[in-house]
């Protein structure tokens, strides 16, 4: 069995989702198609609000709609949500702490749209605003199963969202949930903490490292805030020549960070390398280019566990793309020992 | 050909209040050195004229006594609740007003003071460290819904608002108090667009045009001018009006509308403390130094107001 890949799940979930949620709205500026809500506008167009290329205006009236009890989802391309008005992210919505659902598109290096298009320091700048919830996803369960998180949520939920065509990489009968990181692999050489796109790298590395006998502990993160899970710090204890952190974003402020923070926290003395864009935009180009240019993918894993390790495997770029994805559902946690 | 007695009984009472504003407000940069008096000047009609006979709320068993904040709402702080006390219990026939130019704080507790909303011993608090009465106004402070004090997001959460109360079939109206100057921010023209694309007939809004912004004249700043045919341009009615002339303003205010309804009413920033006009165009604040000659004309002016 090899992973499936899902086309477009956002689509039909959230219209199937919404069904009997009357208090679910949704709210576009002029990407109703390209945030994957132009079937839900069809289906619910009383719920549904256009209110054109007006993204300050959007998250200031969300955040009136949800003081009269509604549950507004604004739906755009994520730097609409955190770049341009951010102001209003924080005074209408995160101030005064209201459900409201920023499902954020276009992460990182999955759009050739260029830096315009591009959210590479959403994390950092979200997981800075206090009483904001902070989601990513990875694949198609992560997608469908975002949405029961995020209303579970009685503040506001920034949701780090795919679209498109996306791999299965976990069971669907293992949804995400808040504050719960899945281990993936387990391995006491290294400890490595993956997000988003860059877990189904993450797999790829960890399993071309393991027929090395390199064996890496390998943690999936989809909720970035709260990052409370004890299941965090005692992967890092484990971990016996070091941790890595990977993601599709700057090492500044996201997940390299937030392991970084925990490390210090708890004096945990490991060392760490932080894969993801450093300190620099990024521009328009295919994923795959800019993940090989910009070293945000399973060779850069590896060369990061091999560097911890002082070791030196020969997996290249080939043998990486080769090796045999599967669904991985969770392995056993610490906790469930 | 002279009204009925009856249409205009309330005119007296709203005159009163107005200067009720006036006074607490110089009482208070007497007292404490400094405030904002420019803004009191400028809105005491209209701020009375709301609160006397526009908006429809629910009577209050007693004047509001404000309590020690609250610390900032979050998942932690389940107590935190907004300044919208002071407008009693909501419901979906009464009116809610949504109050943008925070800055006019001092002026809004007056207000409130003079209609018996809120305790008169408020004022002891302002700016006091640890009070909810706070100089700029947030969502706790007395008379406030929203945080606003970040300019020209109150009409944009206002329209959400009003949205949501339509969605539920409610009929109460979606009062906004705004300024001139913020109207320079884009999200204003944003908001009323959209208002209007949505149909957003509950949406009503006053603007104190007094003219004046931090730096001093608006015109010196920037242009907002033709005001009235902007706001029609971008689908709502207006009404422009002067902000100190009761009968117009009360006929404005209560004009039906199919669409947002705006009511510019243009102020006098020195009206009923001409004195003020000798700083001008510095009137952002008035900050009583120690020339004790000018004090005293302050405090003349002051027992002028007395009834």
């Amino acid at each position: 069995m090899t992973t499936e890949t899902v086309v477009r799940p956002h689509v039909q979930n959230f219209i199937d989702w919404a069904a009997d949620k009357p208090e679910v709205v949704v709210l576009s500026a002029d990407l109703t198609n390209s945030a994957e809500v132009g079937n839900w506008r069809d289906t619910y167009p009383d719920r549904f609000f256009s209110v054109g290329m007006a993204e300050q205006n959007m998250l200031s009236l969300a955040g009136g709609l949800a003081r009269e009890g509604y549950q507004p989802w604004v739906h755009t391309f994520a730097v609409f949500i955190y770049r341009r008005p951010y102001d209003q992210l924080a005074m209408s919505i995160a101030y005064p702490n209201l459900p409201v659902r920023l499902i954020g598109f276009l992460p990182g290096i999955t759009t050739p749209g260029g830096v315009t298009h591009q959210a590479i320091e959403d994390i950092a700048i979200l997981r800075a605003t206090p009483n904001m919830t902070v989601l990513e996803t990875a694949d198609a369960t992560e997608v469908e199963s975002v949405l029961d998180v995020a209303h579970g949520v009685s503040g506001p939920v920034y949701v780090r969202m795919l679209r498109g065509v996306m791999p299965r990489l976990f069971p669907r009968e293992e949804p995400m949930q808040l504050d719960r990181v899945r281990v993936l692999s387990e391995g006491g050489d290294v400890t490595l903490f993956s997000a988003g796109i860059l877990t189904e790298d993450a797999m790829r590395a960890v399993a071309a490292l393991r027929s090395h006998d390199i064996h890496v502990r390998h943690v999936h993160v989809s909720t970035h805030k709260p990052f409370e899970d004890p299941e965090i710090v005692r992967s890092m204890e484990s971990a016996g020549a070091g941790v890595v952190s990977a993601e599709n974003h700057v090492i500044t402020g996201g997940l390299g960070s937030a392991v970084a923070e925990k490390i210090a926290d708890h004096g945990l003395g490991k060392r760490l390398i932080r894969i993801g864009l450093r300190d620099t935009y990024v521009h328009g180009a295919s994923r795959a280019y800019l993940a090989r240019k910009y070293e945000l993918d399973a060779a850069a894993i590896v060369r990061a566990v091999e560097e911890l390790t002082g070791t030196s495997t020969g997996i290249d770029t080939d043998e990486l793309e080769h090796v045999p994805l599967q669904p991985q559902g969770e392995v056993e946690r610490s906790d469930s020992l | 050909m002279t009204a009925p007695a009856t249409d205009t009984a309330w005119v007296e009472r709203t005159e009163a209040v107005a200067t009720g504003i006036r006074r607490r407000v110089l009482k208070h940069v007497l007292d404490k050195g400094e405030g904002y008096m420019s803004q009191a000047c400028s809105s005491a009609e209209w701020l009375a004229m709301l609160y006397t006979r526009v908006l429809r709320l629910a009577p209050v068993e007693a004047p509001l006594v404000t309590g020690e904040f609250p610390g900032v709402p979050g998942k932690d702080n389940p107590e935190y609740h907004t300044g919208a006390a002071v407008h009693g219990p909501p419901g979906p026939d009464y009116d809610r007003l949504v109050f943008s130019p925070a800055h006019y704080a001092l002026s809004l507790y007056s207000v409130l003071i003079e209609v018996g909303r809120l305790d008169p011993a408020t004022l002891d608090d302002y700016n006091r460290d640890g009070s909810t009465v706070e100089m700029i106004g947030a969502e706790h402070s007395p008379g406030f819904e929203v945080t606003s004090g970040s300019l020209a997001q109150a009409l944009s959460q206002a329209a959400g608002i009003a949205l949501g109360r339509k969605l539920k079939g409610e009929q109460g109206k979606v009062w906004v108090a705004l300024s001139d100057g913020e109207l320079e921010e884009g999200q204003t023209w944003e908001a009323v667009a959209t208002a209007g694309f949505l149909g957003l007939d509950n949406l009503r809004v006053v603007i104190d045009a007094n003219g004046q912004q931090c730096d001093g004249l608006i015109d010196t700043v920037s242009s907002l001018e033709p005001m009235r045919e902007r706001f029609l341009a971008f689908g709502a009615s207006c009404d422009e009006v002067d902000g100190h002339d009761l009968l117009a303003l009360d006929e404005a205010m209560g004009r039906p509308s199919d669409k947002p309804h705006v009511v510019i009413a243009r102020t006098d920033p020195v009206r009923g403390v001409p004195l003020l006009a000798e700083r001008a165009p510095k009137i952002h604040t008035l900050r009583l130094g120690n020339d004790e000659v000018e004090r005293a004309r302050y405090q003349a002016a002051y027992e002028a107001m007395l009834p």
